[in-house]
This record gives C-alpha cells, sequence and structure tokens, in this order.
C-alpha cells in the first residue's frame, strides 16, 4: 500500500550550499531507492527559527513531499535521527484533503515562478487567497 | 387622553438604552470551504493564537468542533518545526 506523505527538516545553518544540496539528495535519494517516489520538493531556505534548538537561532527548512509504504516512514526518521546534521525534523501522512491541498499549493508556486515581473500584483494576491481558503 | 396616559407609562430614558446587538460567531473554515488547515504557514495560524501563542477557545473564535481540533493539531506542528513558538509575549 502506497500512501502519500510530507516531511520537512530542519538542517544546522553551519552548512555550506553544497552540504546542504548534498543533505537533500541523500534524502531524495534515500527515498527513491526504497521504492518511493518524490512529488514534490520545496526549499524554504535560511529561516529564523520561533525559539532556538540546540543553541542555533536559525536553520535550513526543507519540504519533501513523497509516495511510499507507511513502513518506510519509520526508516526514514531512523536516518533523520543518525544524521547530525538534522536539527528536527516532521513527517506527516496526507489525506484526501491535503494532497487536494498540496496540489493546489504546488502549482500556485510553479504559477507565481513562471509569471513574469509584470503580473506581480494578481499573483501576489492570488497567493494570499488560497491560504485563507484552504 | 387614553394615548396620553399610555405615553406616561412608558419609563423614558435620558439616554436611549444601548442594546447590545452581538455580531453572530461563525466558523471560518465553514463559511471559505476550507478542508484542510496547513501547518506551514504560520501567519494563518495566528489567527487563532492570543498574544502569548496560547490556542485561542472556541468560544471566542467561534470555529466549529471539527475544526478547531484541525487547527490544534496544525498549531502543535508548526510549534515543533519552530515556526511558531510554545511560549512567548507579545506576538503579533
Amino acid at each position: 500500500m502506497v500512501k502519500q506523505y510530507e516531511t520537512v527538516f530542519i538542517a544546522t545553518p553551519v552548512l555550506s550550499d553544497v552540504q546542504m544540496k548534498e543533505a537533500v539528495a541523500k534524502y531524495t535519494g534515500f527515498i527513491k531507492e526504497n521504492g518511493g517516489e518524490v512529488v514534490y520538493e520545496e526549499d524554504w531556505g535560511l529561516k529564523p527559527m520561533a525559539y532556538p534548538i540546540q543553541h542555533k537561532t536559525s536553520g535550513f527548512y526543507y519540504l519533501i513531499q513523497f509516495k511510499a509504504d507507511p513502513t518506510f516512514v519509520a526508516q526514514l526518521e531512523t536516518q533523520y535521527h543518525r544524521d547530525e546534521r538534522i536539527i528536527r525534523f516532521l513527517t506527516v501522512a496526507l489525506d484526501k484533503h491535503a494532497v487536494a491541498y498540496a496540489e493546489r499549493r504546488r502549482n500556485n508556486k510553479q504559477a507565481k515562478a513562471a509569471a513574469p515581473a509584470v503580473e506581480e500584483q494578481p499573483a501576489a494576491e492570488e497567493e494570499v487567497k488560497p491560504a485563507e481558503a484552504e | 387622553m387614553a394615548q396620553t396616559n399610555e405615553q406616561n407609562r412608558e419609563i423614558r430614558y435620558l439616554n436611549p438604552p444601548t442594546v447590545e446587538v452581538r455580531k453572530k460567531k461563525y466558523c471560518r473554515f465553514k463559511k471559505a470551504g476550507i478542508k484542510y488547515v496547513d501547518y506551514k504557514d504560520p501567519e494563518f495560524l495566528k489567527k487563532f493564537l492570543n498574544e502569548q501563542g496560547k490556542i485561542l477557545p472556541r468560544r471566542i473564535t467561534g470555529t466549529s468542533l471539527k475544526f478547531q481540533r484541525k487547527v490544534a493539531q496544525a498549531v502543535k506542528r508548526a510549534r515543533s518545526l519552530a515556526l511558531l513558538p510554545y511560549v512567548t509575549d507579545l506576538l503579533k
């Protein structure tokens, strides 16, 4: 049985860009190796955290949406636990509403990225509305 | 004559008594047709928190029970990812 999941992890801010890419590649690779399918990835970049974790006030956030077997989640989380670069992670199963929401969010982001700067105003409005509407 | 008597019987106020018309509360999720509460959007979740970052009760926000549970779940997830604080002062 395959379910859709979503995982967010926070990596330490001391990583360089290359190291961060390496970490991301490790996890996407790990998902693919174990018969999963990466649906969507999103880099939130270096964000300040609401409270310090391990004496760090900011971290690299990264979101991966994937389809995998439920038994795989435990394996993924073990990997997270063993990895010193990861300071926090959260894996959530997506129900049908969440999947629909994730799709809409993805399309929005892509539309926004594709839209040129001229259409900044309507794109920004669209971005706000779904957050309210869903 | 009868009419003036009736008028006198009515209590007269110097200031018109203020009748409080409370706006009916409603569940914003049901109204807007929202089916999934996203934990990745802390700005939206802040509408359901007080200044100390505590979750507001249903009796204040008017959220239906179904969505209050989802809001609570989303807030807790956002807290664990440090998108929202567990405790704070002067949030917002």
